[in-house]
């Protein structure tokens, strides 16, 4: 009997495919949803008549394709990875920020005060602006954490709201005439404040006509380790954590819940500001009201895309901008409109969103309890 | 119990069923059966494979090896859905109701009865959680709200959702852990009922009380395998104890006389409100010493959760004081009181107690996170919150494959066993705790009784609330009853008997239990 039964043992030898596939595949969902994104994509273009190979490959090319795509995909990643951070650090204290839009106005709209009233030498005026667009967003932000932690103010409601104030704002600051405070006289149109000095200018390379390879990039690069860090591994990162993960047991553990919520509100908001900063000095020079055109909400996308991963944010902004950058080939070699980008990018994120549709296809075992519920939350379930 | 003589017919059988954690074997060849009207007890140490192997009975975890038949049937169940229509029904161990819901809608959810296939009929489910209320004995209001609902309650809707499905068999994962002794009694009543009705129950628990009473048949598993199979009339409490632990264990706690020193904790006047603007504590007076355990008895619901959230700064009192170590502390924030050496085991360890998706380190030095050596200055030490948390998990016998893993993978007691080893280990001058060994194998409430005792004889205070009047009998030396939110007795243990402070919970004057010598709380 005794015999018998250790035969059928099976010998514990290393774990099959199958078990691998089980136990790393959910770090892969993000990597599933673009690729069946793109698989999407291709059969609308196939669809509605276009050559979809040529369309891939012009968006490659022109995305990451060329020394000079890589470049402006760089530049046009920045801003996403920035404020991709911006969202994701909220999200990380329990708070959905959807106030990134309000929050690159609000440092913007500083960037150019300092930048356009102050003299003083780069290596102090870079910094400055910086500075100025960081405290401008935090500040901003702090707004709606504010009134989150003392009234219980849903974030949701106070951020949009407070886009829309900000939005508006800026357009009666620069549209003003009598007097004229931040738009330029100089300037027919009226659309855009006054160019801000020379030595607040963001150093970079010129890789075209129109476009430098600014410093902002790295930047962001830094911002991507420093917000990393934070998280892991000071004391206050943890204490968002835990608010974000279960605020009651942040109380029992002595945190306080609304000075987590204000902080980490600020902090997102300082981000923001930073990547209004980082646009404002190293490509144009000069705000207007329609500067960011929802860059505040892509941003939402580019970190639910990283889970909310700082380091995976690196990756999701670079594809968000190649992305876009690569568009105007893609369009060009497979004379498409420049809505089916926007479409592939939809389908991006309703794959991210809908994970347990990707789980399906792919057949990605179910997240288990320990794992973070990143998108919805549970009621109640720790 | 048993009908011996004729063997009813077997509903479910599980052979050799295997499962593997990273790190841990959580069931090992695991074999069992289960008769038409049977009670079947599982026992076993925390982490002994108990939950795990209802999990994948019940379609929720799939198992590596082994088969499962229904009815004689084999069943590869690939998610609860198809269990549910096999007749399986599963209570689990942290019940998964949606508060704001209410109690029908929880019933129906994922199986809603519709009008013309779109509207949620609730008059017709109403009914019929009605009708399964009356025929098995579980009251409840359909239109209430889970959120307002006690524990007693919510477990009644968690099987009435069960039967709800025309579940015949029901597993049920340590349902009495939160229930008070009276609900308990209560449940086993409504086990008989549904036994004597043809459905088949398997029931964890670590009371053994409660299996001796209920169970046919015992089955007893340790480190994810089949140690032992008996019945209540051939076990005794003290055998199938020692089945589990695999050594002989103390039911009883051997402990001195105690020897109070000076107030560390004193209490005047307190009313507090609860999260309905009710008064929930009132006029309530309180004093424990350094060096001596206060035992808090009363039906829970009496004030306790309040009282013990009052005094760790959790819930700001409306009237009174409180003083910790001769300081104020009635508007002190939870931090303030922790700092004064505070620690509190609360009663929901996974509502207050820990971070579940955090890994065993994070939650080991939850309140400790700022202080050296965890962190210097602004950033956490990452070899020291290592090391405090290997050295809990090795002092109090957690069980798990290592200190990285998320907190929500531990078995139920051993994330209790976690939470108290965390509180045992700091600077205390005061330790509440609130149900300290709920949901806990006998063998280790061995243990954290034996630590309660010894930080006592170090002079810590200790408050002691627990909804287990055996447990306040065999720790506390002095027993305080509360009820309607008051201390209406303060009495030395031994003073009464188990059924006069019965009576006093229940709300009995101190003069109806004819116990003459029992000192007054209100002189
Ligand atoms: N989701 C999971 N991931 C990893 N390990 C797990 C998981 N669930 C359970 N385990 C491990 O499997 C073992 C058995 O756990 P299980 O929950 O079945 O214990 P139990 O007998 O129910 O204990 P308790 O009496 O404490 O509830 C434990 O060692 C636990 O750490
Ligand atoms: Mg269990």
């Amino acid at each position: 009997m005794a015999q018998a039964a250790e035969e059928r043992t099976p010998s514990p030898g290393p774990p099959g495919f199958r078990e691998y596939y089980a136990r790393y595949a959910p770090f892969l969902v993000p990597i599933f949803a673009v690729f069946t994104a793109l698989v999407v994509g291709a059969l609308m273009i196939g669809l509605t008549g276009g050559d979809w190979l040529a369309a891939y490959i012009g968006l490659w090319e022109g995305s990451f394709g060329t020394p000079i795509a890589i470049a402006n995909t760089l530049v046009r990643a920045t801003p996403f990875i920035i404020c991709g951070l911006a969202v994701a650090l909220a999200f990380k204290a329990g708070l959905f920020n959807i106030g990134a839009e309000g929050q690159l106005y609000a440092g913007a709209v500083c960037v150019v005060v300092v930048g356009t009233m102050l003299q003083l030498p780069p290596v102090l005026h870079i910094p400055v602006g910086i500075i100025a667009g960081a405290l401008g967003g935090a500040a901003w932000a702090a707004i709606a954490g504010y009134l989150k932690a003392r009234t219980g103010a849903h974030e949701v409601i106070n951020t949009i709201m407070l886009n829309y104030i900000a939005i508006r704002l800026t357009e009666w600051l620069i549209k003003s005439k009598t007097p004229y405070i931040l738009g330029d006289p100089a300037d027919a149109s009226g659309s855009r404040t006054r160019f801000i000095a020379e030595s607040m200018h963001l150093p970079g390379i010129r890789v075209t006509e129109t476009a430098i390879l600014h410093l902002g990039i790295l930047i962001a690069v830094l911002l991507v380790f420093v917000v990393d860090w934070f998280l892991r591994r000071t004391t206050t990162g943890f204490e968002l954590r835990t608010v974000g993960a279960n605020p009651r047991a942040a109380r029992y553990a002595g945190m306080s819940v609304p000075t987590s919520i204000v902080l980490a509100m600020a902090l997102a908001g300082g981000l923001a500001g930073i990547a209004g900063a980082t646009e404002v000095m190293g490509a144009r020079y000069a705000l207007s009201a329609d500067f960011f055109s929802g860059l505040g909400f892509d941003a939402i996308a580019v970190a639910l895309l990283a889970r909310a991963n700082p380091i995976g944010i690196l990756f999701s902004g670079l594809l968000w901008g190649g992305l876009l950058t690569g568009a105007r080939l893609m369009q060009v070699r497979a004379g498409l409109s420049i809505d089916v980008i926007k479409i592939v990018q939809a389908l991006i994120i309703m794959f991210v969103a809908a994970d347990q549709i990707v789980r399906f296809i792919y057949r990605i075992p179910q997240r288990r309890a320990g794992e973070e519920a990143m998108i919805s939350k549970g009621w109640g379930g720790g | 119990m048993t009908q011996n003589g004729h063997e009813r017919p077997v509903v479910l059988e599980a052979r050799g069923i295997t499962k593997r954690f990273p790190g841990v074997v959580a069931n090992d060849k695991v074999s069992l059966t289960l008769h038409k009207g049977d009670v079947l007890a599982l026992l076993g140490e925390n982490g002994a494979g108990k939950s795990t192997l209802m999990n994948i009975l019940y379609g929720l975890y799939h198992q590596d090896e082994g088969e499962i038949f229904v009815n004689g049937e084999p069943i590869r169940a690939r998610s609860p859905h198809d269990s549910i229509q096999r007749g399986i029904g599963m209570v689990h161990q942290h019940f998964q109701l949606v508060p704001v819901m209410t109690v029908a809608e929880n019933v129906v959810l994922g199986n809603e009865i519709t009008r013309g296939g779109l509207w949620l009929d609730r008059q017709q489910a109403a009914e019929r959680i009605q009708t399964i209320s009356r025929q098995y004995g579980l009251p409840v209001d359909p239109h209430a709200l889970v959120a307002d609902l006690d524990v007693g309650a919510q477990q009644r809707v968690e099987i009435i959702k069960a039967l709800y499905r025309n579940a015949d068999i029901l597993i049920l994962d340590e349902p009495t852990a939160v229930l008070t002794p009276q609900e308990a009694d209560e449940l086993v009543g409504v086990m008989r009922t549904l036994t004597s009705q043809g459905k088949s129950l398997i029931f964890i628990t670590h009371k053994l009380r409660e299996v001796l009473e209920v169970a046919d048949r015992i089955v007893v598993l340790r480190a994810g395998r089949v140690v032992g199979e008996t019945t209540p009339a051939e076990a005794s409490e003290a055998s199938l104890a020692a089945m589990m632990v695999g050594r002989s264990v103390l039911l009883q706690v051997e402990k001195t006389e105690a020897r109070p020193g000076l107030p560390v904790l004193d209490v005047r006047g307190l009313q507090v409100r609860d999260d309905r603007q009710l008064v929930a504590v009132r006029d309530l007076e309180l004093e424990v010493r350094a060096g001596e355990i206060l035992g808090i008895a009363g039906v829970q619901g009496n004030g306790q959760t309040e009282l013990v959230q009052a005094l760790t700064g959790l819930r700001p009192p409306e009237a009174g004081s409180i003083r910790i170590v001769g300081r104020d502390v009635t508007t002190a924030t939870p931090r303030q009181i922790s700092e004064l050496g505070v620690a509190h085991i609360p009663e929901d360890r996974q509502r207050d107690g820990m971070v579940t998706s955090y890994p065993l380190t994070d939650n080991a030095v939850l309140e400790l996170y700022y202080l050296e050596p965890f962190a210097q200055g602004l950033v956490r030490n990452d070899t020291a919150i290592r090391r405090h948390a290997e050295q809990l998990v090795a002092a109090f016998d957690v069980r798990t494959p290592a200190v990285t893993v998320p907190a929500s993978s531990l078995s139920g007691g051993n994330q209790q066993k976690l939470i108290v080893a965390r509180e045992f280990t700091r600077e205390l001058k005061l330790l509440i705790a609130a149900q300290p060994t709920r949901g806990i194998d006998v063998g280790s409430i061995e243990f954290i009784h034996n630590q309660i005792v010894k930080k006592r004889d170090e002079g810590v205070a200790v408050l002691l609330v627990s909804a287990e009047l055996d447990e306040i009998l065999s720790l506390a030396d002095r027993i305080a009853v509360m009820y309607h939110g008051q201390i209406v007795a303060t009495v030395k243990n031994g003073e009464l008997s188990r059924e006069q402070l019965g009576l006093l919970m229940a709300g009995a004057s101190l003069q109806d239990t004819s116990a003459s010598s029992a000192t007054l709380a209100h002189p």
